[in-house]
């Protein structure tokens, strides 16, 4: 039991990280209809821009890890991820906004290759160690606890959950309370009739991708103070498995991301964890995974959260 | 057709009718992994055969001729190492190919150099298949089998009766030395209480080690390459696993320990040498090496060193560089004194040679002991 509860929170923990990328791939399909493949390594730029943050952050505290540091490197790179996705869109999206969706689509292709060739050219192919920001531990679970003091988790895993959780209910509200999130879900519905209204439609489609984009940029530090080795290249996994995630829950519907993020980390980490009493090779987990995908989207369509669109005659 | 455009036409005949720059030089062709996850074993095989070469120019060269080094760095990525040595054969006509560490980038290789008929020299990869390839491919290291059974062994003398191994499905290495161990541990006495897996690239181990850590073994055996190894330990100690964790030559790697940290203190790993031994040959080298380099060397750069040397050797014994001949001189190399041992290299084309145990520890490697083939 205790292992299955281990497992539990560890899949939690990664999952939290695909749903916050998968936010940002759902939010920009939800409003534009188009899927932004640069998204995963927009996530990569974010870790970068936190490594190259940290060492000045960190003067200030001496060398040594501060909560209020690792804020700052969050939002830092935050706001770095969401400049970079409003150029992108701005220099590579919005002059096709009137072709074929094939022709965006392609276009979004070849900006993440660009993306990660320039990373590996300007920071160097290598792996880079990622400094404790945190002073990441583990927690000890109280003794009258009964026998979950044999969990180990660690404050970075309550990090993500909690930063996860936040962003989710802001993004919620912002979606739902703001005027721009009004004229997001406006446009969404449509674009002609939402400029009609008096909407400047690319000042909210800046926003929208900004948005996402910064969220990305927050995965990306929470993902390199878990697991302090990052690379030009590491935004290419969790990127596919955000998508699928976006896609399991719905592509549109954002707790349909979240919950698709979840999933996924969860059986993820449960097909490896068990592998031998699955007799399922841990190997397999990614195709478990999409396996599970396939197996929904046949009778779900829509996702598990999506709504069907119906075309009216 | 116009005189002016058949110009490029000529020209490109020309160019191509000019002989090869260095008709004088022996070319040797070298594909390691000069970038990428496993950069560390590329970069440090690379200095120790450039030292090598440079050190046999310096005295003459072999056979009357400089010694040309090709070097194609293959990234890390599996798939470059088939390109580049397709590149280096076809190509630049090299006479013999030196190269990979990685047992997987090696097999990649092997066939085409087999079909080539130019013989391939692996400073060190230690999965068995690689020799078996053919008789054009050797190697300057020992195999897994026996790395295999000297840590099994190693394991059992300190009392670690329960193992578990946590394996990379992605690397032959990696596979062919877990099964190794597992065959030794399980014959010798030992129990494997739980087998693990991953792939190269991974960054998260939790759920493995989790399921490792219900397992409670006494050590955990590691067969993998150094960039996921220092992970696996730093996650290892964080979720409470405080068991000594076991390894082999693939945690050689400049990382290592600068992204471990602490975390690999008290561990093993099974190597091909010790920069702390005391003979004359190897200080000597590290000596050269530091000197050029301005760091000691490492194990992969002792194999790279040594790998160079059984060619020249080779080249010197055979006194031409045409096929067979040269393959026959070095499969008849005999004794040949390297830095990482008596080198001999036997009917499979392996060389028998001694392991060395290091422990982590200060900061740095130590030796344990050295065990005999």
């Amino acid at each position: 039991m205790i292992e299955f509860l281990q497992q539990l929170i560890n899949g939690l923990s990664l999952g939290a990280i695909y749903a916050l990328i998968a936010l940002g791939y759902t939010m920009v399909y939800g409003v534009l209809r188009f899927i932004n493949f640069a998204h995963g390594d927009v996530f990569m730029i974010g870790a970068f821009a936190g490594l190259y943050v940290a060492p000045a952050v960190l003067k200030f505290s001496n060398g040594n890890p501060s909560w209020t540091g690792a804020f700052v490197v969050l939002v830092v790179a935050m706001i770095v991820c969401a400049i970079l996705g409003i150029i992108i869109e701005k220099l590579a999206y919005r002059p096709l906004r009137n072709r074929p969706r094939l022709t965006v689509l392609i276009t979004a292709i070849g900006v993440s290759i660009f993306l990660e060739n320039f990373g590996q050219y300007a920071f160097g192919v290598d792996p880079r160690s990622f400094p404790d920001l945190i002073g990441d531990h583990a927690i000890t679970i109280p003794a009258w606890c009964g026998r979950l003091t044999d969990l180990t988790i660690m404050v970075s895993q309550v990090l993500v959950f909690a930063v996860t959780l936040f962003l989710l209910i802001a993004l919620r509200f912002i979606v739902t309370k703001t005027k721009l999130g009004t004229a997001m879900r406006a446009l969404s519905v449509n674009p002609v009739a939402t400029s009609l209204m008096g909407v400047n439609n690319d000042v909210v489609i800046s926003f929208t991708f900004g948005l996402g984009s910064a969220l990305a940029g927050a995965a990306g530090i929470l993902i390199s103070i878990q697991q302090p080795s990052i690379d030009p290249l590491m935004g290419l996994q969790p990127g596919i498995k955000a998508f699928v995630a976006a896609v399991l829950g719905g592509i549109g519907n954002i707790p349909g991301a979240a919950l698709g993020g979840i999933l996924i980390g969860v059986i993820e980490t449960l097909v490896v964890g068990y592998s031998d009493r699955l007799h399922i090779p841990p190997g397999y987990r990614d195709a478990v995974a999409f396996l599970l995908l396939i197996l929904i989207l046949l009778f779900k369509p829509n996702g598990l959260l999506g709504r069907v669109e119906r075309e009216k005659v | 057709m116009r005189i002016a455009s058949l110009l490029p036409f000529f020209a490109t005949l020309a160019l191509g009718a000019v002989p090869g720059l260095a008709q004088d030089q022996i070319k040797v062709g070298e594909f390691a992994s000069l970038s990428g996850g496993s950069a560390s074993f590329g970069q440090s095989t690379h200095n120790g055969t450039a030292l090598a070469i440079e050190e046999i120019n310096a005295a003459g060269g072999l056979l009357g001729r400089k010694i040309d080094l090709i070097s194609e760095d293959d990234r890390s990525l599996s798939g470059e190492p088939a390109t580049i040595v397709h590149k280096l054969i076809s190509e630049d006509n090299v006479v013999a190919v030196l190269g990979e560490i990685a047992s997987s980038k090696s097999l990649e290789a092997a066939p085409i150099c087999q079909e080539n008929h130019i013989p391939m020299i692996s400073p060190g990869s230690t999965n068995a298949k690689v020799t078996q390839v053919g008789d054009y491919i050797f190697r300057a290291c020992f195999i897994d089998p026996f790395q295999g059974k000297v840590m099994a062994k190693f394991a059992l003398s300190r009392g670690w009766k329960n193992a578990a191994i946590l394996k990379d499905v992605k690397q032959d290495y990696s596979i062919g030395l877990a099964d190794a161990f597992q065959q030794s541990y399980t014959a010798a006495g030992g129990t494997v209480v739980k087998v693990q897996e991953y792939t190269t690239g991974d960054k998260d181990f939790r759920a493995q080690l989790t399921s490792i850590k219900a397992s409670h073994p006494d050590a955990i055996f590691i067969p993998g390459y150094y960039g996921e190894v220092a992970l696996i330990a730093r996650q290892a100690r964080q979720f409470g696993i405080k068991v000594p964790l076991l390894g082999g030559d693939g945690w050689v790697g400049e990382s290592l320990l600068k992204v471990a940290g602490h975390s690999l203190d008290g561990c093993f790993f099974s190597n091909h040498y010790s920069q702390d031994d005391p003979s004359p040959v190897i200080q000597n080298f590290v000596k050269t090496y530091a000197a050029k380099y301005g760091e000691k060397p490492d194990a992969m750069a002792a194999l790279g060193y040594d790998s160079a040397k059984i060619l020249a050797d080779a080249i010197t014994r055979a006194g031409t560089t045409d096929e067979p001949k040269l393959r026959d001189a070095i499969a008849a190399t005999k004794d040949f004194k390297g830095v990482t041992g008596d080198i001999s290299l036997d009917a499979d084309r392996n060389a028998t040679k001694a392991a060395v145990i290091l422990t982590i520890a200060d900061g740095g490697f130590q030796f344990v002991q050295r065990v005999a083939p």
